[in-house]
């Protein structure tokens, strides 16, 4: 079992194993609302793969960044709700 | 990569799935300098996404050994984002642009997946059939998770079947198409025994839960932390609780790159001939771009597209196969008319701009849509809401708009400067 890399989502800290990617864990960590849409509804990741933005959040103070495409990395910190 | 802001390049392809990854291999076999360049960090595309190449099938592991031996220049997390003239292609990695200049550009930019609207749609824990299924390869866990699969096309049986393998329990696996045609489509694999063996095999995957043809979606909602979905076989309304819902209406072949870099389309499709070529001399095509047939008929595409692309006389058959495919595809899982009912006229079309199918007008072209609207006009760039709205309101794919990814705003003028400093 490799061991597992700490990161944090809006202040709590959580696990995942090493090359998971951050969506993943985000869900495996029970987060479902990952960015609010214009018109306030919480919405989570839909396709993936890059294409529909709806997992949007901020990464270590940058915003807009796709959790789908991102490895989790130790020691980042995510924001949720932008 | 190099910190270069120019790359030059004989052969650049675009999107390292099965396609992509073939013909960088079979390009640099002809001793073309190549270049491949996909947004994931891993290259293998959406059939061939890993953690571990240890996951993989054998043909995708061996695929990817002989690409990280080929010698070929491998770009990760970067977004194809305009073509502004011939032999140039600019991408962004990371927030910063760069240009890529190339001599043949080979485009394997794959498929996206069919989502449509219907109330509830938008909720989270609501998900793309291959979107579970690229979020489940990503590492997530479904163990003890129930899952209602839905929605339509030969996807739903592999990722149900592996849904199960991973420890999720299936409710029920809803294709909307009518079980007749299905299992005619079914039938004519017997000419295609790979195929057959595998739809067998992933059927066997999640044999404890039932496989339901002209049963739909018609609507999700919150329960507490669970989902009760609406279901029906167009005669009897049910509902069923669930953790999670996957639903997809089958792939849309990504046609973007290549209406950019003028090639000519047809239905949908990108038109090549025998060597892959599209109507543009210096650009190929391979993969779901040229129709929807999967990941053997990616390869042997790419195997052409990439050795022509480098200068070798190299043509197959493996295109009109797979138009033939794709049209086979098409007609055994139709959209049912019943599907335009679902969204009602408060139901979110447009998740990026959050534009309801009320605020759409009947008639309207998919520029007025976009013009009135706005819907299409976010970080997404229509790729969901205009594959629905043609289906919904039967528009016509509209011009591509640039960049074909958000890019941030300072980065397209930054770079049109250098631009103009380098002449």
């Amino acid at each position: 079992m490799p061991e597992l890399v700490e990161f944090t989502v809006d202040g709590v800290t959580c696990r995942a194993a090493p090359g998971t990617s951050l969506a993943a864990a985000m869900l495996d960590a029970g987060v479902t609302a990952f960015r609010r849409s214009r018109t306030g509804e919480p919405r989570g990741p839909v396709c993936g793969m890059g294409i529909c933005f709806e997992c949007r959040v901020a990464i270590d103070g940058i915003a807009h960044r796709r959790a789908c495409l991102e490895p989790v990395r130790a020691g980042m910190t995510v924001r949720t709700g932008e | 990569m190099s910190d270069a802001s120019v790359l030059e390049t004989d052969v650049a392809i675009v999107g390292a799935g099965p396609a992509g990854i073939a013909a960088a291999v079979a390009a640099r076999a002809e001793g073309a300098r190549t270049l491949l360049l996909d947004s994931a960090p891993r290259p293998g595309g959406q059939i061939w996404r890993h953690r571990d190449p240890a996951q993989l099938p054998a043909s995708g592991r061996r695929w990817i050994e002989r690409l990280s031996g080929s010698g070929a220049e491998w770009i990760h997390s970067a977004n194809a984002i305009d073509l502004p003239a011939p032999g140039v292609l600019i991408a962004e990695r990371e927030g910063r642009a760069f240009t890529i200049r190339w001599r043949s550009l080979v485009i394997a930019t794959g498929a996206t997946e069919r989502l449509l609207p219907f109330p509830g749609w938008t909720l989270p824990n609501v998900f793309g059939v291959g979107g579970l299924q690229a979020l489940l390869k990503a590492g997530a866990s479904v163990a003890a998770r129930r899952v209602i699969v839905a929605g339509s096309g030969p996807l739903l049986l592999p990722v149900a079947s592996s849904l199960a393998a991973a420890g999720a329990t299936i409710r029920l696996v809803a294709e909307q198409a009518p079980a007749l045609r299905v299992y005619r489509f079914a039938g004519a694999l017997w000419s295609d025994p790979v195929r057959l063996a595998q739809a067998a095999r992933y059927r066997a995957g999640f044999r404890r839960a039932r496989y339901r043809c002209g049963t739909w979606i018609v609507r999700v909602d919150p329960v507490g932390s669970a989902l009760s979905v609406t279901l029906t076989d167009g005669r009897r309304i049910w509902t069923d609780r669930t953790d999670l819902v996957a639903v997809g209406y089958g792939l849309v072949p990504d046609v973007r790159l290549a209406r950019l870099a003028g090639c000519s389309i047809a239905s949908g499709c990108v038109a090549v001939d025998r060597s892959q070529r599209t109507s543009v001399p210096s650009v190929f095509c391979a993969g779901e771009p040229t129709g929807i047939a999967g990941a053997d008929s990616a390869v042997a595409q790419g195997r052409l597209a990439g050795a022509a692309a480098a200068g070798a006389r190299r043509t197959g058959g493996a295109a009109s196969r797979a138009r033939r495919f794709a049209a086979r595809l098409d007609r055994a899982f139709a959209l049912r008319p019943d599907l335009r009912a679902l969204p009602d006229p408060a139901t979110i079309v447009c998740r990026c701009e959050d534009v309801s199918l009320g605020e759409i007008g009947e008639g309207w072209s998919a520029r007025q849509i976009k013009l009135y609207t706005r819907a299409g006009m976010g970080p997404c760039q229509g790729r969901v809401c205009q594959p629905a709205l043609e289906f919904l309101r039967r528009t016509g794919a509209d011009a591509v708009r640039l960049p074909l990814f958000p890019a941030p705003v300072g980065l397209l003028a930054d770079h049109a400067n250098r631009d103009e400093g380098d002449s």
